[in-house]
């Protein structure tokens, strides 16, 4: 008796499991014609590395609706377009979906430029957009434009204070700092920040640069570095630039003491030798307890599998899928509490109405529609990306590992 | 004032860029000024050269400088077949710069269906060794790509100097018909010298994989400088590249050590418009 009681409890939550994923018993299969929705992703040039993970997302997310209980009831149609990483494209591209494809819903594309160039579309078409992993909150003024990577509105104060939180803690805090900006808008302007707030929590500035967005020799950048020696080593950058630095820094015999990179290339830099203890912003990684959540559990599962058989390197999730994930449950949570496919209910609903997601709750009511800042610090670890402050959110056991 | 660490290292990382810019450089110099071809596919080339480099010695295990006797080879006789397309349908400079645009958008493709748009790194022996002497650490890759920059671009200087071939190919660089005439084979010629130039983009490739991160976009971060070092170094003139390279490369590196390093890119191009403007002068 007892055994079918533990029975019947596991199949609920494998149902209530599956629910919550967007499945749905047999026979009751969407119909009807479909939810067409138009987005772009850099699927060449060079955003395409990143794209391939919001590809992939975006690819499970609507698999899933259609094998569930669609959007309304109806099957979905993700028509998706390559804005070839340029954001003159991403705009006539958008045009294009809301003109000629016609579709019903916009789905943002991943990154700044392509996200800022879409924005001008939707807004003059009065459309609703949700958009992955925009950079510079204080430019996003659209009223129906909602991000799902949670930022906060200024995260240029808050994030390094939450940075500098987690170092205070550690078993040796740094006292001096040399900071490396990439010109790059969306870390730029994140490295001011980082300068400023150094300043007023008493941290010594041994080093400031700034460099160009494409640099290929980091080689003299590296000698002014270990010139410098900083307690910890903050570089604006984003993509490979960080593993550039460390391969310059390796060239000369230096290894930095804490390092800190804003948004590197999650895959090469886990998997680089060079990269121990390096720290990153995160929004959301895999491993307890994000994954106690059993939406985002499911969600890693496959998109572990996905991710191996598309050849990718790294193929756990980490900030842009979590967010590219995040962006398709802020839709579908949307359209179901409106019932509806209408710009003009979505847009205002959301602005009003906090949506659960694997990040958290998250709401809209803030500037720019932004609302809190959710991000938090992760290190490489033994090859994979650990979260290590707020401790809240570091797996068991977990510590940030010191210099 | 930066210490004598941060000027003579910077001295020898602009010495290693700019050898990798010789590299580069020479296979599109060579093509440019004798074969009148701009090809930018040049890039595409040493990009999949580097891809190669990946699979045959991150994949399959073979010694990164042992897999220059397979690509070489294969890309010579890739540069042939170019070349015979070229001349099939009468391709002039300009038509050859959209045609090897066009080639450098397929190979991305090719590259990105085989290798994922996703970010590759070969981890060799050669990628992060470094040599200290004294205060001064010198990159073993970079050694590589300096020695194979200096004999590529001096033998090919000497070969074109100082030999009956290096001769006729110059005879039929100038005037194709009259080196002709005196009986030379200016088609056989051509050929050699594009999978020569190509044969240089798969070396380039070698010496990328060894120390940069691959993706298949990066195919585009080089051509602004490398054009700078082909025109500065005169076209068709194989020791042009070397020293334009190393003098941009060394430019670059001082300006990074003693000023803003979001200064250098400014450093090639302001070359380049003096060189410009001081060769039309002369003109």
């Amino acid at each position: 008796m007892q055994r079918l009681g533990r029975l019947a409890l596991s199949l609920a939550a494998l149902a209530a499991l599956g629910l919550a994923f967007g499945f749905r018993p047999a026979g009751a299969d969407p119909t009807g014609d479909p939810v067409r929705i138009g987005g772009t992703l850099a699927l060449t040039g060079p955003l395409a590395a990143t794209a391939i993970v919001h590809k992939i997302v975006g690819e499970i997310y609507v698999d899933n609706l259609n094998h569930g209980k669609g959007l309304l009831g109806r099957p979905v149609e993700w028509v998706l377009k390559d804005d070839q990483s340029k954001p003159d494209l991403a705009r006539t591209l958008y045009e294009q979906l809301i003109t000629v494809d016609k579709v019903d819903l916009l789905m943002g594309p991943y990154a700044t430029g392509d996200i800022l160039a879409a924005m001008a579309v939707a807004q003059r078409y009065n459309k609703v957009l949700i958009h992955h992993t925009f950079g510079i909150p204080s430019m996003a003024k659209y009223e129906w434009q909602f991000p799902a990577w949670s930022l906060g509105s200024d995260p240029a104060k808050t994030f390094p204070n939450t940075l500098f939180d987690a170092l205070a803690a550690a078993p040796h805090p740094p006292k001096t700092i040399a900071i490396l900006a990439s010109k790059f808008p969306s870390v730029y302007f994140m490295s001011q920040g980082a300068r400023e707030v150094a300043k007023t929590r008493g941290l010594q500035e041994v080093l400031y640069l700034e460099y160009e967005f494409g640099t290929q020799d980091f080689g003299p950048i590296a000698a002014r570095v270990k010139d410098a020696n900083p307690d910890l080593l903050f570089v604006g950058a984003i993509g490979l630039e960080g593993n550039q630095i460390l391969d310059a820094l390796k060239k000369i015999d230096y290894v930095p003491h804490y390092h800190f990179y804003m948004y590197p290339a999650a895959g090469p830099m886990a998997k680089s030798p060079l990269a121990a203890n390096a720290l990153a912003a995160s929004i959301f990684e895999q491993h307890p307890p994000f994954t106690d959540n059993p939406v985002a559990a499911a969600f890693a599962k496959e998109y572990n599998d996905r991710a191996a058989k598309a050849g990718l390197p790294y193929t756990l999730v980490e900030t842009q899928a979590a967010v590219s994930f995040t962006a398709w449950q802020i839709l579908e949570a949307a359209v179901t509490a409106t019932n509806s496919l209408d710009d003009a209910k979505i847009g205002p609903w959301l602005k009003t109405h906090p949506v659960d997601t694997i990040q958290g709750k998250l709401h809209f009511d803030g500037p720019n529609n932004y609302g809190d800042d959710l991000t938090k610090v992760k290190q490489v670890q033994d090859g994979k990306w650990v979260t290590v402050w707020p401790k809240q959110w570091a797996p068991p056991g977990a510590t940030l590992h010191g210099e | 004032m930066p210490s004598p660490a941060i000027i003579g290292q910077s001295l020898i990382s602009g010495t290693f860029i700019g050898a990798l810019y010789a590299l580069l450089g020479l296979g599109l110099s060579l093509s440019w000024g004798m074969l009148r071809q701009i090809n930018l596919a040049h890039f595409a080339l040493a990009f999949l050269g580097a891809y190669l480099t990946y699979q045959l010695s991150g994949v399959g295990g073979m010694d990164p400088l042992l897999t220059l006797l397979l690509i070489a080879p294969a890309f010579f006789l890739l540069g042939v077949g170019m070349h015979w397309v070229f001349v099939r349908f009468a391709v002039g400079p300009l038509g050859s710069l959209l045609a090897t645009f066009g080639l450098t958008v397929i190979i991305e493709s090719v590259i990105q269906w085989i290798w994922t748009a996703d970010f590759l790194k070969l981890e060799s022996p050669y990628g992060s060794a470094s040599l200290r002497v004294g205060i001064f650490y010198l990159p073993v890759a970079g050694l590589i790509t300096l020695a194979a920059a200096a004999a590529l671009c001096f033998g090919t200087w000497a070969v074109l100097r100082y030999t009956d071939l290096g001769r006729a190919m110059r005879a039929a660089a100038e005037d194709g018909p009259m080196a002709a005439a005196f009986g030379v084979n200016v088609n056989a010629l051509s050929r050699l010298l594009s999978g020569f130039a190509s044969a240089c983009a798969g070396v380039a490739g070698v010496a990328l994989a060894l120390s940069y991160t691959l993706a298949p976009s990066q195919i585009y971060a080089w051509i602004g400088v490398i054009f700078a070092v082909v025109m500065i170094g005169g076209l068709g003139k194989p020791l042009g590249p070397l020293i334009a390279g190393l003098v941009i490369g060394v430019s670059e590196a001082v300006t990074m050590a003693l000023t803003a390093p979001a200064w250098a890119p400014v450093v090639s191009f302001s070359l380049l418009i003096l060189v410009l403007l001081a060769r039309a002068r002369n003109i």
